[in-house]
């Protein structure tokens, strides 16, 4: 099996395919963090307009931190189109090749095969987060500095002392990589109908764009299924943010307002991960290999 | 009719007298407040405003004369009101430019004050009205509620203490009006329904205070002007 997963990993890392969402991302953040540094303080009065006219602010709003949430908040609604790139790939890129049949005759069941497979795509989106962390964090750290982190939500700002941020993007990371995950498992997944990979590729970013569309629109229909669409639990990250207060109205430092919705949504993306994975292993059991 | 004249007369020399004996009264609380030149204090800041979860934090305070005041957090980012936070009992009465007529006598908390109603006659001053409520006895402003042209009204309610002989607070309540704060859906990115305001809800997201509890003064030991930039 860890042999198995090991060839996974080789084939994934040898195509050139797998670096574009490193080289995009890196792009990406790279521009978006060059530009907060030119124009951040402008960026940061449009966007506070409303709270700016009554309040004043002292101390260094365009933080490291700030930085980061600016940059999950416009990236991970994205990122798993990059990650549908190697997910989608993974079945129906050997098939493509003609290559399927010849490794099912290695002495290894289809589950495993199946298994390392997905756990090798996995890896691939473990590393692309950490990527993201690194870049996103770290560097914005480094560039801006750190200072306490003042968000806008819908209906409050919330102000999170310097001390009480790292931990909650640990916490958000690991949940992004949940999320992710669910979406390499849709792609992997879809990867198992098709004998080339634009189709589960194209399918797996449609689907994620048609749902985060269903998601994000008020109306009262599409309000009902948005608990059911997994991209609603996706953006969950954000609740790691969310602290909650004391009678005074003062945040509790280490708390979070609505644990159990990082909870249920957790919940909700693992068992989209595992039916995704079972389905594709009962399917791909039975499914007669022709490629 | 001579009378009649006479009474006249006599009313408005007492609204003159009692005019100029609140300037008196202003005058002795000023010379008050006059002994501190500078001070800087350490305290505990904390923001109550319905649609701000902010935390408690330590804060330090620097005033210089005539009106030099700042506030800054000690690490970390401050969001105070803007305008009110930053006028200190000196700054509204600083000088002269103004007409100072009684209002009457009313209770804080409990003490017997007397009500001056302050009315700027600069045309350029930012304050219209100021009404202070003087505890006469001790020559201490125990509230204070200002109405400004460009920063809404305010009310800072003050505990005396420890430094209370240099009409210096323990304990500052300042109270504002603000603007409900809103930000679409889409552009904070939250799918989740929204939980409806109630009616208390959202006359309370209409109203803020910020409480400073200081528990250190170090008065009249000189502060560098680069600190008020």
């Amino acid at each position: 099996m860890f042999q198995l997963l090991q060839i996974e990993l080789y084939k994934i890392f040898r195509r050139p395919r797998t670096y574009i969402s490193f080289a995009a991302i890196t792009a990406l953040i790279g521009i978006i963090q060059l530009g907060l540094l030119r124009d951040g303080t402008a960026y940061v009065e449009f966007m506070m307009t409303n709270v700016m006219q009554t309040f004043s602010f002292d101390g260094k709003i365009l933080n490291g931190y700030l930085v980061c949430y600016v940059l999950l908040q416009l990236l991970l609604v994205h990122v798993p189109l990059l990650i549908a790139l190697v997910a989608a790939d993974m079945v129906s890129g050997e098939a493509n090749m003609g290559t399927l049949r010849l490794l099912l005759t290695k002495p290894f069941s289809r589950t495993e095969f199946l298994l390392a497979k997905f756990m090798a795509s996995a890896i691939y989106t473990f590393l692309l987060l950490v990527w993201i962390a690194f870049l996103a964090l770290f560097v914005s750290m480094f560039m801006f500095g750190t200072d306490d982190m003042v968000i806008q939500k819908t209906n409050y700002i919330v102000q999170l002392p310097v001390q009480d941020v790292f931990w909650r993007y640990t916490g958000a990371f690991c949940f992004a990589f949940l999320a992710m995950l669910t979406v390499s498992a849709l792609g992997f997944f879809l990867s198992l109908f098709a004998e080339n990979s634009i189709g589960p590729i194209v399918t797996t970013m449609s689907v994620i764009i048609f749902f985060t569309i269903l998601s994000t629109m008020s109306i009262p229909l599409f309000q009902k299924i948005q608990p059911f669409l997994f991209t609603t639990h996706m953006v969950n990250w954000k609740e790691f943010f969310d602290p909650k207060v004391n009678a005074d109205n003062a945040i509790i430092i280490g708390s979070i307002q609505k644990p159990g919705r990082i909870i249920t949504s957790s919940l909700v993306l693992v068992a989209h991960v595992v039916g995704f994975v079972v389905a594709s292993i009962v399917l791909f059991r039975k499914k007669d290999i022709l490629s | 009719m001579k009378y009649l004249i006479a009474a006249l007369l006599c009313l408005q020399f007492h609204s003159i007298s009692y005019g100029q004996d609140m300037m008196e009264l202003i005058k002795k609380v000023k010379a008050k407040l006059d002994q501190v030149n500078d001070y800087v204090a350490e305290g505990n800041m904390k923001t109550d405003v319905a649609f701000i979860k902010a935390p408690v934090g330590k804060v330090k305070v620097y005033y210089k004369k005539p009106n030099r005041f700042k506030l800054k957090r000690d690490g970390g980012i401050s969001i105070l009101p803007k305008g009110g936070v930053t006028v200190n009992m000196s700054t509204l009465i600083e000088g002269d430019a103004f007409l100072a007529l009684a209002a009457g006598d009313a209770e804080v908390n409990h003490v017997k004050v007397k009500v001056v109603k302050l009315i700027p006659t600069a045309q350029n001053s930012d304050i219209v009205l100021s009404t202070l409520y003087i505890d006469v006895a001790r020559l201490l402003i125990l509230k204070a509620s200002t109405t400004t042209k460009e920063n809404g009204s305010f009310e800072i309610e003050m505990n005396y203490g420890k430094y209370e002989s240099y009409g210096l607070p323990d304990k500052l309540n300042f109270s504002f009006n603000t603007k409900d704060y809103k930000m679409p859906k889409g552009i904070a990115l939250e799918f989740d329904d929204e939980e409806k305001q109630t009616e208390a809800e959202k006359i309370r997201r209409k109203k803020g205070s910020v409480q400073i509890n200081y528990s250190k003064y170090t008065i009249n030991q000189g502060i560098a002007e680069s600190l008020f930039k």
